[in-house]
């Protein structure tokens, strides 16, 4: 039976450091919503959304009140929006009005974010995925909680790099479009490589065409948790130190192993995936930065981190597969910058550069990740980075995303606030030469030789 | 068995304990297993429940359980034992 201890240890984790689910995020496919009348493809989207989802909220509510442990964000997912209104939509505009259907059917049931105002153009754009593209700037300034992810390249496809260089003036018009709240929009808005179909994070979470009708996927979160236990092993050798987070990662995983089956069950959805990441919020304590700096860094940024990143994302999940059958989405350790008040520290001090970022990238689970940069760095640079940032994951198998925000009348040593889960960032300064001549040459680059497995 | 897990921490003061045994008596509610200790000078028990015959729903009951906390100092929480269970073991 249960001890005291045991109990004692749960509900520490949970009051003192931070442990919660991150989020329950339901994908629902849209594809039987397709139409070539664009209002009647509003209206099904929007019935279809609100008839799948209307428990989602109360129903996470009630399993936190169960077991006691917070459940953070309850989310949705949609199948790509491009696929969808592919048929309806003529031009830009005409996907915006979806973008607003997705807001009001994500308002009307409560949720805090709605993902997969999406295109998947990894090897090419079709007409649709490319009215969709250049839509966001205007669908993310008159949204609220609608997320938009581009995947622009896979080890199978290569880059395209046509999209890659759009997806630069895309990020420059999004921000500014939403310059009076510091380019807020570009926060919901994700390149990727390697996009997962499963990923139940946002901005980047949409609900891939390879899922079922609707699918609940949960992701769990707790670097509090993982700090604290550290504490516990200060001096011991790596050996010591990969078992103790491997334990955490493992007691994490299971908490949110037990709310995504509660949760498929009382809303009669199947399960699809946990992903195991851990990822930081504003909120003291609750920062991948202190575990870095827990490990033995003085602090983020210094030689070592990437070393220490690399063994803790392999750490977490090593403990987290053991924890549950279905693992997926990106699973391992998150650094978004604005998000995590050691990395933002390590920024302001200068011990963290936008090239070390680059570097930890290659070892942890996501990518260049809300990071705040002048607001009149060029769109062929943003372009750059996020062939930079692309590349890594074609060649590495892994997914990389970026998600800049290059902040309008802003510069480096200014701050910008963006609220909430999604903090404020330091604008940190950018590589000044530019990379026009390369990214503007069009066309793609191709998949990685050891892409060829057939 | 619908099992969950009472846990009381607070500081130590007359008729904790029998005033949450009270309350799970007049609700149905069967103790299985009780720990307590004191941690300087902090009471912390836990007990473990069958709440099958209990009549209220599971979450008016964790609700009341939580106002009774308030009355006498101390902080109560009322979770299924699931969380514990699936944290602690293999």
């Amino acid at each position: 039976m249960i001890n005291i201890f045991e109990v004692n240890e749960t509900n520490q984790m949970i009051e003192r450091e931070n442990l919660d689910v991150r989020t329950i995020t339901m994908g629902i496919s849209l594809l039987e919503c397709c139409d070539s009348d664009l209002d009647a493809l509003n209206e099904k989207i929007y019935r279809r959304i609100t008839a799948q989802a209307k428990d989602l909220v109360a129903t996470g509510e009630a399993i936190a009140r169960d077991f006691g442990v917070p459940i953070v964000n309850k989310r949705i997912s949609v199948t790509p929006i491009a696929l969808i209104g592919g048929c309806a939509c003529r031009k830009p505009e005409d996907f915006v009005t979806i973008a607003k259907t997705l807001d009001r059917a994500a308002n009307d049931v409560g949720v805090n974010f709605i993902g997969g105002y999406s295109a998947l153009v990894s090897k090419g754009m079709t007409q649709a995925d490319e009215n969709l593209i250049r839509s966001i700037p205007q669908a993310l300034a008159a949204t609220e909680k609608v997320c938009s992810s581009v995947n622009v390249g896979s080890t199978k496809t290569g880059l395209n790099m046509d999209a890659v260089r759009l997806m630069g003036e895309i990020v420059k018009e999004t921000a500014e479009a939403t310059k009076e709240r510091d380019s807020l929009g570009c926060a919901k808005l994700v390149v990727f490589c390697n996009a997962p179909d499963d990923n139940p994070f946002m901005a980047g979470a949409f609900h891939g065409v390879t899922e079922a009708d609707a699918i609940i996927n949960v992701g769990v979160s707790g670097p509090g948790v993982v700090k604290e236990a550290l504490k516990a092993a200060r001096g011991q050798n790596f050996e010591v130190l990969c078992e103790t987070i491997k334990k955490t990662a493992f007691k994490i995983t299971r908490v949110g192993q037990l709310v995504a089956q509660e949760a498929s069950k009382r809303l009669g959805v199947p399960f699809g995936i946990i992903d195991l990441s851990l990822a930081p919020t504003p909120a003291v304590g609750d920062s991948v930065a202190e575990i870095l700096e827990e490990i033995g860094l003085e602090k983020v940024g210094a030689p070592g981190t990437t070393a220490a990143l690399a063994m803790l994302n392999d750490q977490v999940k090593k403990g987290g597969v053991m924890a549950s059958s279905y693992v997926g989405g990106l699973s391992g350790a998150f650094i978004p910058v604005s998000e995590d008040q050691g990395m933002i520290d390590a920024v302001t001090v200068g011990a963290l550069s936008i090239e070390k970022l680059e570097a930890m990238t290659c070892v942890c689970s996501v990518g260049l990740d809300m990071i705040a940069i002048p607001g009149d760095t060029s769109a062929s640079t943003i372009a750059g980075i996020i062939a930079d940032e692309a590349a890594i994951g074609m060649v590495n198998q892994k997914t990389t995303a970026v998600r800049l925000i290059p902040v309008i009348g802003k510069g480096v040593g200014e701050t910008a606030e963006f609220g909430g889960l999604l903090g404020y960032a330091p604008v940190i300064p950018v590589n000044r030469y530019s990379c026009e001549g390369f990214v503007g040459r069009g066309g793609r680059i191709p998949a990685p030789i050891h892409s060829f497995k057939n | 068995m619908n099992k969950a897990i009472i846990t009381v921490v607070g500081k130590d003061t007359v008729g904790i304990i029998a005033r949450v045994c009270t309350y799970l008596a007049e609700n149905q509610v069967n103790i299985l297993d009780i720990s307590q200790t004191i941690v300087q000078e902090y009471f912390n028990m836990m007990m473990i429940v069958d709440v099958n015959g209990a009549e209220k729903p599971f979450e008016e009951m964790a609700g009341d359980l939580e106002k009774l906390g308030e009355d006498i100092g101390v902080r109560i929480h009322c979770q299924r034992e699931e969380i514990f269970t699936a944290m602690h073991r293999i």
